[in-house]
């Protein structure tokens, strides 16, 4: 009796980050129930605690690998640290999204209890050690992102692209599922370290283990959005109010890299050789498409939303590589894109207003003489993301190719440059945009202060990353050492 | 007499024991039909007693000049079997026919694993509670489709009704039984019914060891209140009988049915399911077939002694109330329902399992012993 | 052997019935169906002596999920023929997938029987009720999965409320509370009337 209370002490504490976010998400969520809709503001302070209460936990997690819960649970550096970005992903998007909600009259409770949900979502897939805790994960972040893009009711794209992203959900989830159910039929075992010590040498000869694994991949391609699983992507980020496109795009990217890392690499790692090619077909062609298709966009979410499909396939293609090197490359790329990704979006938040997206590119026109600020903020935002030098995106392409390089796939890396380039074109389209053409309306920029502050900070992030990346690298080193 | 034993011999220990339990399935099916038929009649008489009316009194047994009008039900089966089934030209046939005894079906199998003695039930089975959980949740399904084949609204309005109310009201009716498993440590109802005898007021009282005190409704009082309101509103008695509600839907989901589909989609399950949980309501909180009076009265005494007789007086008892209750309240509205039982019955069973949970921590009542 | 005929008995119906989903012209039909391949599921889980399986599955899936579904299917009056128009053109895709995963689970199947077992034999089923064992292993070993499934539920219940509550301005709804606290004198007023008598 007092063993299992003792280990059951052990597991509380080690996962402490966890039950604090949960309790306080029921707490933020009933506090909001007794408010009135003038005290909104406190749910959203809370929140904000909320991420701020986790993340002390967060460093205080003893370092070094740990294992709880019977197996189910593990934490160690890179779950720290991708806890830690989503943490900070998370709150950056709740500053971000304020105004949004407050002008529009979407100002609920609800938004950043799911969001907190999803988040909680994204800890646990961090820390499966399980393949049925991992699935948990997914299906608590997917869960919150479903009701996410119709958090707007009275919008009917999003409602539509709601049910798109729930019914295609459903059914990779169901591909998962079956992936996973018969990996445990040929294995017996839904413990990842459990699996990665049976699959040894004879892994690669188990067709029923291929076929499980072809499953997972296509449940993970689904959840990246990776080609041919990447339908939902543009209909969902155009759909959803720009808020939510901001949470999606940005943090769930990471868990969907931790779900990839945890399964793929630490579970079934010495089946790499087949899950290498499954992964290169699609991240070339997420790549190809990706690039080519955001091309002829003319809604800035749209292009945004065909961006991520071929960063996707960047992440990808650091991934396949199945070297320490390659998925650190890969880590890197997931954080600086995230970091990217965010300040898009929270751009077209900062020039929408009442009645008004700023979702078009030629709402962009301009905005030199608007805000040369911002204008430049977002001329970092995208010339980072389409990887020119000095900023974080170019190094975390260069270290992807040279990650390539090195295991010798050279023509993937030469694909890869290829598709970058196609890529610039539409990035400085939006540059173009903002400091050639004459502004199409001139109200004034809003936001409030933190807003800026924060945005302003994002934006120079993205310049500094590029030109001191060593601390960024020496922290994903010390994350998946 | 011979022939016989020898008979009986050359069935084998299977054979002999498949007759014995085809023989006590049928004991136990027509002692709880003809119970349908007497609660009929027992309702038409109570009723009128309480309207200060005279009720059935022409029907007699064979011309007897006593108990007069107690035949009066079988006189109603025999009309209603004998009267036109009448189909809709416009139904789904296969299902209106089906319905009915897919309405029956449950209401009949539960009884399996009912306990009427320390020693006879029909099956011992471990998860007893939770069989007649997914059981009782079955009867819904007579009522939806026999709703819905009938092709009227009528039917369909009442079998929504119906179907949205019974599913209100199985979660609180669940959560009452998770009490009861709370108590009890067990899923069986002999088991049930055995862990109530051990003193569970004893904390309390500490000469009391047995008795009427010791029985599950001391502790668990407003579980059974709950359980048996949901247990009324389930079988879809009056005041909860918004799903025939025949001063708006003209009779819901039956207005189609005559003849014998009436008898058995609408009679036969609807008492039987009263009679059952009357019957569960008396195993599960009154201590089933054990007497009030144990430990308080000599224990070779028959009076202090476990016996069917309880459990049958319990049963009356209950019983009683479905009736009394009819008689006394005006229908509840739809919303009313609802609201009920959502939010008044599951809050109640939710706060009672929590209050257990803190017996059981600090071992108060019945925990005193079980752990 | 008696087990073994029940085992195919109950196989049979269950695909039957599973078919029967999807084959079937009219909703209502096709429900009852899955309704169908739920009892015969439960009934080759009671094969297996996993009554507690057995029965929750009857009791979540039949008793309360199907009901609702049953009770949106009527609601909604679909026309099946209407929403299959253009279905054939994607017939042969399907038949395609479904063969391919036919092909896998023959394939995985007929790995285990080549010997080629990575799992080892299952242990054996502990004597006494299972419900029991499944409660101790749902409370130690799998606590994890157990309690994040409940929150799973929770974020459904939250999402389902966010996504359908919606307080409309004009409502006219009962205060049950001012009813009761009614009391005679806000509602009834005594007048002195003056009688006149008519010649």
């Amino acid at each position: 009796m007092t063993a299992v209370s003792t280990s059951y002490l052990h597991d509380l504490t080690l996962s402490l980050p966890e039950v604090f976010l949960l309790g306080a998400t029921l707490v933020v969520l009933f506090v909001d129930l007794f408010i009135s809709q003038a005290h909104r503001q406190l749910t959203y302070l809370l929140s904000l605690l909320t991420l701020v209460g986790t993340v002390v936990l967060l460093v205080a997690v003893p370092e070094g690998r740990h294992v709880g819960f019977a197996g189910m649970y593990v934490t160690d550096g890179f779950a720290r640290l991708i806890k830690l970005m989503t943490a900070g992903t998370v709150a950056a998007a709740f500053l971000y999204s304020r105004d949004y909600l407050i002008k529009r009259g979407l100002f609920k409770g609800e938004y950043f209890v799911l969001a907190l949900f999803a988040t909680l979502g994204i800890f646990v897939m961090a820390s499966a050690g399980n393949l049925l805790t991992m699935y948990l994960g997914i299906e608590l972040l997917a869960l919150s992102q479903y009701a996410l893009v119709a958090f707007d009711r009275d919008s009917p794209i999003a409602a539509e692209s709601a049910m798109k992203y729930f019914v295609l959900g459903a059914i990779a989830s169901g591909v998962l599922l079956y992936g996973i159910s018969i990996i445990y039929g040929v294995t017996g075992t839904f413990d990842l370290s459990m699996l990665a010590q049976r699959l040894d040498a004879h892994a690669l000869t188990q067709v029923g283990l291929l076929f499980g694994l072809a499953f997972v991949m296509a449940g993970v391609a689904f959840k990246f959005g990776a080609v041919p699983f990447h339908m939902w992507i543009p209909d969902v980020y155009h759909g959803a109010p720009t808020p939510v496109t901001l949470f999606l795009g940005a943090a769930p990217k990471l868990a969907y890299f931790a779900l990839s890392f945890r399964v793929l690499a630490e579970g079934l790692g010495s089946m790499a050789g087949a899950w290498q090619g499954m992964l290169m077909v699609l991240a070339v062609l997420s790549i190809a498409v990706g690039n080519v298709v955001a091309v002829s966009q003319t809604n800035l979410k749209r292009m945004l939303a065909y961006s991520t499909i071929s960063n996707v396939g960047f992440i990808l293609l650091g991934f396949l590589t199945a070297t320490p090197f390659g998925y650190r490359a890969a880590l890197l790329y997931t954080i600086t894109y995230v970091l990217m990704a965010l300040g898009s979006f929270a751009m077209i938040i900062l020039l929408s207003r009442k009645g008004f997206e700023a979702d078009r590119i030629d709402d962009f026109k301009g905005l030199a003489q608007r805000s040369p600020w911002f204008a430049w903020m977002m001329l970092f935002f995208m010339v980072g993301t389409a990887g020119v030098p000095p900023f974080a995106g170019f190094f975390a392409k260069l270290y992807v190719i040279q990650a390539l390089v090195e295991v010798g796939f050279t023509w993937l890396a030469v694909v890869a440059v290829l598709f970058s380039v196609v890529g610039a074109f539409y990035y400085l389209r939006v540059v173009k945009a903002m400091f050639f053409d004459a502004p199409a309306d001139d109200a004034p920029i809003g936001g409030a202060f933190s807003f800026k502050v924060l945005l302003s900070l994002n934006g120079l992030a993205v310049l500094a990353l590029g030109l001191f990346n060593t601390p960024l690298v020496e922290l994903v080193a010390k994350a998946l050492r | 007499m011979n022939t016989l034993i020898h008979w009986w011999n050359l069935l084998g220990a299977d054979g002999q024991h498949l007759v014995v339990m085809t023989a006590q399935i049928v004991a136990v099916m027509m002692s709880v039909i003809v119970s349908v038929a007497m609660m009929t009649y027992a309702e038409r008489k109570v009723i009128g007693f309480i309207q200060v009316r005279i009720g059935p009194n022409q029907v007699r047994i064979f011309g007897l000049p006593f108990l007069k009008g107690l035949a009066q039900p079988f006189a109603d089966v025999i009309k209603l079997l004998l009267k036109e089934v009448i189909v809709p030209a416009e139904s789904d046939k296969f299902l209106f026919l089906l319905a009915p005894l897919i309405a029956l079906v449950p209401a009949l199998a539960t009884w399996a694993v009912v306990p009427f003695s320390p020693d006879f039930v029909l099956a011992k089975l471990d998860a007893g509670l939770l069989y007649i959980l997914a059981l009782t949740s079955l009867g819904v399904y007579g009522i939806i489709l026999a709703g819905w084949a009938a092709n009227s609204k009528y039917a369909l309005l009442g079998a929504m009704r119906s179907a949205a109310q019974i599913v209100a009201y199985e979660i609180a009716m669940g959560f009452a039984l998770v009490g009861v498993l709370m108590a009890a440590g067990s899923l069986n109802l002999t088991e049930i019914v055995r862990a109530q005898s051990h003193g569970y007021a004893s904390y309390v009282y500490p000469w009391q060891a047995a008795g009427f005190l010791s029985w599950n409704w001391f502790w668990l009082f407003p579980l059974m209140v709950v359980y048996f309101i949901a247990g009324i509103a389930e079988t879809n008695r009056a005041p909860f009988d918004v799903a025939e509600g025949e001063s708006e839907i003209v009779a819901g989901f039956h207005v189609e049915y005559s003849g014998a589909t009436f008898a058995t989609l609408f009679a036969l399950p609807e008492y039987a399911n009263m009679i059952l949980v009357a019957t569960l309501a008396s195993v599960l909180f009154l201590g089933g077939w054990q007497s009030p009076f144990e430990g308080y009265l000599a224990a070779d005494l028959p009076l202090a002694s476990p016996s069917f007789l309880w459990l049958f007086l319990k049963i009356l008892c209950f019983l009683f109330c479905f009736l009394w209750f009819r008689a006394t309240f005006p229908r509840y509205r739809y919303d009313q329902i609802m609201r009920l039982g959502w939010k008044v019955f599951i809050p109640i069973t939710l706060i009672w399992i929590g209050v257990e949970c803190v017996m059981v921590w600090f071992k108060v009542g019945p925990w005193a012993r079980v752990l | 052997m008696l087990t073994t005929i029940l085992f195919y008995v109950f196989s049979a119906v269950l695909v039957g019935a599973a078919l029967g989903v999807v084959l079937s012209r009219n909703p209502v039909h096709a429900a009852l169906c899955l309704v169908l391949a739920f009892f015969n599921s439960a009934a080759l889980w009671l094969l297996l002596e996993a009554e507690f399986l057995g029965i929750v599955l009857v009791l979540v899936y039949v008793g309360a999920v199907m009901v609702l579904f049953l009770f949106v299917v009527m609601m909604l009056d679909i026309n099946v023929a209407q929403l299959r128009e253009g279905f054939t053109r994607y017939a042969p895709l399907g038949a395609m997938v479904a063969l391919l995963m036919i092909g896998e689970i023959v394939y995985a199947v007929w790995f285990r029987q080549l010997g080629v077992n990575l799992a080892g034999s299952a242990p054996a089923l502990a004597p006494g009720s299972n419900t029991a064992a499944l409660g101790e292993l749902l409370y130690s070993k799998y606590m994890l999965p157990s309690e994040l499934a409940s929150v799973v539920l929770l974020v459904a219940i939250v999402a389902a409320i966010v996504l359908t509550l919606r307080r409309r301005p004009n409502l006219k709804q009962q205060d049950i509370n001012a009813q009761v606290a009614v009391r005679s004198i806000d509602r009834v007023r005594i007048m002195k009337v003056d009688s006149v008598t008519r010649s």
